[in-house]
């Protein structure tokens, strides 16, 4: 089994005026291909700090990061734009979809930093694979918080990363689409995507395979989950809402 | 990525905020148009002013007397006399030909009339060398009177071509009486229209024999009204007409020393015209050349606001992958689109400019092909001037502080 994130030591420290904040301590931890990790945490802890340097949208202070075996935590801006687009696949928790865009052009877009001549297939595909293939030419006003949402997973996936982070990816919606949206990461992870997600609310962590709570800027509990919540069982219980449209 | 890319989502952000384009472009739509315009007029006036000295006639030189302060341009005052011309005939060698001018004009001598109509004009009693020296070799009707119609004091007239339709309206002239006054003159020959214009129109003027005019029509007798000549060729202008200075001033100049007479070198005044009518529309481009640069600042303006409120998209970009190369041209870009496209209404308007003023001056209006580029390269610079600090700002934003901007 492949080791997608490796961190050593990880320390990350913020110079505010006369006082240094230790957003991150001395962080380890290993996670491998094919993991479902929650990261959990009240704010302050270090959660997002963490997140941050897990995406390679910062760099740490301290200690050593290996995604994919590649020491990447002390590489240069562009060589990290690199890394974003091939290696990490992002989902944030207010979409951050491109406005009078269509979900076609939206799903395009990482494709179109990382050079891809025919990217109209590629996107195509990732959209079917979200359950939007009837929607692709819709801009992100014609479309649902869920359907928007969905768009951004198809955006994360579509270079075929090693592994998905979400920022709080059902922060923004209803339990039931929500619920749909973790079933998509399950499905996700059932193929063999490694995903990472922060959330401060447990019901959703319980969807993943492994928790990571953090505090003080420390990993206070490392715990594995045992027999995590299916979200197809949790919709299945659910009653339909009558405006409801039928997902994939 | 790919030019296509980042030019295709140029256009795009361009179009999706159309009335803050237009604006935004106002400035170099402006700036180019009159840059095209202003140098289209002043290319125009500079052709027309070779044509006006093609019509003049080339290495032309004129001695014109000084009548003085307050003295008009009677006949009787004229300090220039038949003798001066003779002298200069003699004593300066580069001239190559020469005539003494003499001209009728208002009262009786300046009135010409055939059949019923009548139509006042400037009547030139000029040697046939005028015709070489004036450039009015074409003709469209007969020939110009020759040097024994000169001895014998013919009563001949050459007519203008402007004379030649106001009393003809395309009848045949030559063979016809005229009366210029009140003598009768013959119709020998009608010059070609030569597109002149303004107070001394060489299509509006007749020329009759020197010696006609002075002793039989006008009764000048050795007064003359001007000296016109022409030089062997234009190098040896200068020289020419230091010579000519020298010998008049022997005989042509008052107690204190002032000559009494003026020559001229017609290229010469006609190339202060131009050189004044180059500096102008220098100084006009000058002008626009300000309005684009403010134009460019507006875009600099409005970039910087683009920037700013699109904060997050940036940030968004550079999460899935955009280097700071990548944002920094998709920038440059709008800003370069904008304004070549500011720069494309620009020119359509500065053609439309030139052609109305062209107009309103009554010279050619030239479109100028590499006024046309030059704009055009112009305002890709100022796109790419001004777009590039916005585009370095955008570029500069770090990811997380990007996404985080609400």
């Amino acid at each position: 089994m492949n080791t997608v994130i490796k961190v050593e030591n990880l320390a990350k420290r913020y110079e505010m005026g006369d006082m240094i904040v230790h957003a991150l301590r001395d962080v380890s931890v290993e996670i491998q291909e094919g993991e479902f990790v929650a990261i959990m945490g009240p704010s302050g802890s270090g959660k997002s700090t963490f997140m941050n340097i897990l995406g390679c949208l910062d760099r740490p202070s301290g200690g050593q990061y290996f995604l994919d075996n590649q020491e990447v935590s002390q590489l240069n801006d562009n060589a990290l734009a690199e890394i974003r687009n091939k290696y990490i696949g992002f989902v944030f928790q207010n979409y951050n979809l491109l406005p009078r865009t269509t979900a076609m052009k939206n799903v395009e877009l990482p494709l179109l930093y990382a050079g891809v001549k025919d990217r109209s297939t590629q996107a195509k595909i990732a959209l079917e694979r979200v359950g939007l293939g009837q929607r692709l030419d819709h801009k992100p006003n014609e479309l649902s918080g869920g359907q928007q949402q969905r768009v951004a997973i198809a955006r994360a996936i579509v270079t075929d990363p090693v592994m998905i982070l979400g920022d709080e990816p059902t922060g923004n919606l209803d339990s039931r689409t929500g619920e749909e949206i973790m079933a998509l990461f399950q499905e996700l992870n059932r193929a063999g995507k490694t995903v990472v997600i922060v959330t401060h609310e447990e019901e959703v962590a319980h969807h993943c395979k492994r928790i990571l709570r953090f505090r003080d800027g420390r990993i206070l509990k490392d715990e594995t989950v045992e027999n995590p919540v299916d979200a197809r069982d949790v919709l299945a219980s659910m009653p339909l809402p009558e405006d409801a449209v039928p997902t994939s | 990525m790919m030019i296509f890319e980042t030019l295709d989502m140029a256009i795009r952000a361009v179009a999706a905020n159309k009335l803050r384009s237009a604006l935004t472009m106002l400035g170099v739509i402006i700036g180019v148009g009159s840059v095209i315009a202003m140098i289209g007029i002043g290319e125009g006036t500079k052709r027309k002013s070779l044509e006006q000295l093609e019509i003049m006639g080339s290495n032309r030189i004129s001695v014109m007397p000084d009548w003085g302060r307050g003295r008009g341009g009677d006949n009787n005052d004229s300090t220039l006399r038949l003798s001066d011309v003779e002298r200069i005939e003699r004593m300066v060698p580069h001239v190559q030909l020469i005539t003494p001018v003499v001209r009728g004009r208002g009262g009786n001598s300046g009135t010409v009339k055939f059949g019923g109509n009548t139509h006042r004009t400037n009547v030139i009693g000029a040697r046939p060398e005028i015709q070489i020296i004036e450039n009015a070799r074409k003709m469209i009707e007969g020939g110009f009177y020759s040097q024994e119609d000169e001895i014998m004091q013919n009563r001949v007239a050459v007519l203008g071509y402007e004379v030649y339709s106001r009393l003809y309206e395309g009848e045949n002239a030559v063979g016809t009486t005229i009366r210029i006054g009140d003598q009768p003159f013959e119709v020998v020959g009608v010059v070609d229209y030569k597109g002149g214009s303004g107070m001394m129109n060489p299509d509006d003027q007749v020329y009759i024999p020197f010696n006609t005019a002075a002793y039989r029509l006008l009764g000048t007798r050795d007064r003359i009204s001007y000296i016109t000549a022409q030089a062997i060729n234009s190098d040896l202008m200068n020289v020419t007409l230091d010579d000519i200075t020298k010998v008049l001033y022997s005989t042509r100049r008052n107690a204190s020393g002032e000559a009494l007479f003026r020559v001229f070198n017609q290229a010469e005044s006609l190339e202060a015209i131009q050189t004044q009518s180059r500096l102008l529309s220098l100084l006009l481009a000058g002008i626009a050349s300000v309005s684009l640069l403010v134009g460019g600042i507006g875009i600099m303006n409005i970039m910087l606001v683009s920037v700013t409120e699109r904060t997050k998209e940036i940030g968004l970009r550079k999460a899935i992958g955009a280097t700071r190369g990548s944002i920094l041209s998709q920038f440059l870009m709008e800003s370069v689109v904008m304004c070549l496209l500011g720069g494309l209404l620009g020119i359509i308007l500065g053609q439309l400019g030139v052609r109305f003023v062209a107009g309103l001056l009554q010279v050619p209006p030239v479109i100028d092909q590499t006024a046309i580029l030059s704009a055009f390269g112009f305002a890709s610079v100022v796109g790419v001037f001004f777009g590039l600090y916005p585009a370095i700002r955008a570029s500069n934003l770090q990811p997380i502080e990007a996404l985080r901007h609400e």
